[in-house]
């Protein structure tokens, strides 16, 4: 790994992993809360041009008029005044090992995640073996003329592009949070893939290094232009751990005329996070958008990915997971606007709730006049792992088109004493057993994700009922 | 081998076993035939430790050991195994996968990846099955008799010390009743017991029982050699209930 100078330039080499002391980051707000200075000083420090800075202004000026959500989760507990709207983390180079608390250590062990591994995830060491795959893959990245870095970056090298289509697809004053995330946005991905392109290798937000990449309001914008195909993968299996309460992200995708964009996402964040999050994504002539979304940890989630079908045959579907443990609520689900003739979507939905945890489904229907022979399925499934925890389900539908075929079916199940007795009686522990049978209710959306990212997906729901990660 | 003595169980309150006895030597096959009701089914469920019902007299013992304390995967590690008459459906989970971990749950040494592949081939082979079977979910979408094929399959890759069979024959075709004993005879010799619950002495043509208990009203009410067995086609269940109702 070559020394960073700017680092040691810096005198930041001291630095120590504070997960938990904001007083060691490299550059933060001077207060909490948010007003305009704040958010002229986060535009500043980035060096940026004065039309984004009056983009974050007038999204400031959203969030300050758009209300608190009242549906949904409960955000009553959520003080904006108590947050630190920028903080920018150190660089990795700053960071040993050495530094990394002992229960994070524990953590990953537990994970069985290999040690070059752990330094990445825990923000340490110089991953040698992924920086070389890394730079082998951005030589053909490059070639092929495809952009991949962070937004900030983006925003620098590509500015006519990310000033074209940056909040196109997610207005700022579309909600609350999409307007503070508008205002304050740090990090996320740029992603732009020419005419034709098929990249085979996921794009993973892991192999950007040195950038901000799990940012507390991080913003990607992916554009596919025609015929290209993309797989992102925003990975973050292992804990997230945070001294922010709140993670509110904005994703934006563009999968222009014959195009197809996969989109996937693991998170899980510590329990007491707020995670709201906006995805949104529009699917142009005979295009294809996958959104693939598994959540666990936080507090509260609420997210909603969704696909506008905008040109003829469009294609969207939506595959989510999520976990909710005691104290924990995921409202989760899918959106869906038919919005031009023979498009189809398909939304599935599983859910664990287990002890106080609650799940609910939220979802949207839509479908236009004049969107003729479309086609919608929806389904969700929620389990229950004990008599306490709780799901709800609330499908919105509006139809406004009558040559159309839309299905819906909901499923509650829990883990039967008889299915429990079954897999003991072969030998299996209760908690091995418990495991089998949400890995197998789990599996059509884990056998979407690349395979090392569906093991680490089951390993953490078996650590989350366990109760030991968080 | 098994050992049960004056067992009394009851589910949800109401007594079904009541005062059974049974032993179970080394290498025996026994069968228990009964009517509907007569609590066979429990009497395979409390062996194995099923947690819905209570023990509230007698004892178990197997290979010397009391294992009325053990919860099912103990008595599945012992060495215990229960061919359920109605197994349950666990979506998503393979075949293959599922017997990958039981198998490794039971042996104290793990088996490799390639080891398991062909233990699993070959035990596919003698049940006549397809082996894309492996790969379809457990249980899930069965027909009746592909459900006691698999039984029996995992009962050929678990190679337990004692299997009980809850009326594994019951709704076969003679094929698949066939295939089904060919898998139980495969295991046979002086290793293993079983125990062949089943209300029709069909499967007793296929493997050969070295004795016949009838049970009535949670006990065993009269036992015999296999000949008992054809008496009992014979005289049918109606001259169980004259003959030892009473008893019962
Ligand atoms: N939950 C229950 N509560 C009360 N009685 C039950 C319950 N489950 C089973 N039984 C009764 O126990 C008896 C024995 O059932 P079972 O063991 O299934 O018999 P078999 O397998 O011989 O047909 C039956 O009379 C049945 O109705
Ligand atoms: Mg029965």
């Amino acid at each position: 790994m070559p020394e960073d100078r700017t680092i040691q330039e810096l005198g930041l080499d001291e630095y120590k992993f504070g997960f938990n002391d904001p007083e060691e980051y490299f550059f933060k707000t001077p207060r909490k809360g948010i007003d305009p200075e704040i958010v002229a000083m986060i535009s500043k420090h980035k060096n940026e041009p004065e039309w984004m800075l009056e983009f974050r202004l007038k999204a400031l000026e959203s969030f300050f008029e758009k209300p608190t959500p009242q549906w949904g989760g409960n955000l009553n507990e959520l003080d904006f005044d108590e947050i630190y709207y920028y903080i920018r983390p150190m660089e990795n180079q700053g960071r040993s090992w050495d530094d990394v608390p002992e229960d994070i250590k524990n953590t990953f062990e537990r994970l069985g995640i290999p040690q070059a591994e752990r330094e990445t995830l825990a923000g340490v060491g110089a991953q040698y073996e992924s920086e070389v795959v890394y730079h082998s893959l951005k030589e053909e990245w490059d070639k092929a003329g495809v952009v991949f870095m962070d937004m900030d970056s983006g925003l620098r090298e590509h500015e006519d592009l990310v000033r074209e289509y940056f909040g196109t697809i997610i207005p700022p004053d579309d909600n609350k949070f999409a307007a503070l995330n508008s205002a304050v946005w740090s990090g996320g991905s740029f992603v732009y893939v020419p005419p034709g392109v098929h990249i085979d290798i996921p794009l993973q937000a892991y192999f950007r290094i040195n950038a901000e990449n799990m940012g507390q309001f991080e913003r990607t914008l992916i554009i596919a232009d025609e015929g290209s195909y993309v797989h992102y993968i925003e990975g973050c299996t292992a804990p997230t751990y945070t001294t922010n309460s709140l993670h509110s992200a904005v994703v934006e995708l563009i999968a222009k005329p014959n195009a197809r964009i996969r989109y996937s996402t693991i998170q899980n964040w510590s329990h007491n996070t707020y995670n709201l999050v906006t995805k949104r994504a529009v699917a142009q002539e005979n295009a294809t958008v996958e959104w693939v979304d598994g959540n666990l940890g936080s507090k509260l989630t609420m997210k909603y990915p969704a696909v506008y079908l905008t040109g003829e045959g469009a294609r969207g579907e939506i595959l989510s997971v999520a976990y909710a443990g005691d104290g924990q609520h995921q409202d989760a689900g899918g959106k869906v606007v038919h919005a031009a003739p023979n498009t189809s979507s398909l939304i599935t939905s599983k859910s664990i709730s287990k002890g106080t945890g609650r799940s609910t489904y939220r979802g949207l229907l839509k479908v236009h006049e004049g969107a003729e022979n479309s086609k919608s399925r929806v389904e969700c499934d929620a389990l229950l792992l004990d008599e306490n925890a709780r799901t709800d389900t609330y499908p919105y539908i509006e139809i406004e088109e009558k040559k159309v075929n839309t299905e819906h079916e909901a499923t509650v199940s829990k883990v039967g004493e008889d299915q429990l007795f079954y897999l003991m009686s072969r030998g299996l522990s209760e908690e091995e057993a418990m495991a089998m049978v949400v890995n197998g209710f789990i599996e059509p959306i884990a056998k979407e994700l690349p395979l090392e990212y569906a093991i680490e997906l089951n390993r953490l729901i078996q650590l989350e009922m366990e109760g030991s990660v968080g | 081998m098994l050992k049960i003595e004056n067992l009394h169980a009851e589910i949800d309150g109401n007594e079904i076993l009541r005062g059974l006895d049974l032993e179970v030597g080394e290498g025996e096959i026994h069968a228990i035939m009964g009517p509907n009701g007569s609590g066979k089914s429990t009497l395979s469920n409390v062996l194995m430790g099923h947690p819905r019902y209570e023990v509230t007299g007698g004892s178990i013992t197997f290979r010397g050991q009391d294992v009325m304390e053990l919860e099912a995967d103990e008595r599945a590690r012992l060495g215990m195994f229960l061919a359920f008459q109605y197994p349950s459906e666990v979506p998503g989970v393979s075949v293959a996968n599922f017997l990958r971990t039981a198998v490794n749950a039971v042996r104290e040494e793990e088996l490799s990846v390639m080891e398991m592949y062909k233990l699993l081939q070959e035990k596919m082979r003698v049940m006549e099955m397809d082996p894309r079977f492996a790969e379809r979910y457990l249980n899930e979408g069965f027909s009746g008799g592909e459900k006691k094929r698999n039984e029996i399959l995992q009962m050929l890759m678990l190679e337990p010390r004692l299997a009980i069979m809850d009326e594994t024959d019951s709704g076969l075709d003679i094929d698949a009743l066939q295939v089904v004993s060919k898998g139980v005879n495969e295991l046979r010799g002086p290793e293993f017991s079983a125990v062949i619950i089943t209300h029709y002495n069909r499967i007793l043509r296929y493997i050969e029982p070295d004795h016949v208990h009838v049970m009535l009203n949670g006990r065993i009410v009269t036992s015999g050699g296999k000949e008992l067995a054809l008496e009992l086609e014979d005289k049918g269940y109606d001259w169980v209930r004259q003959e030892f109702g009473s008893v019962a």
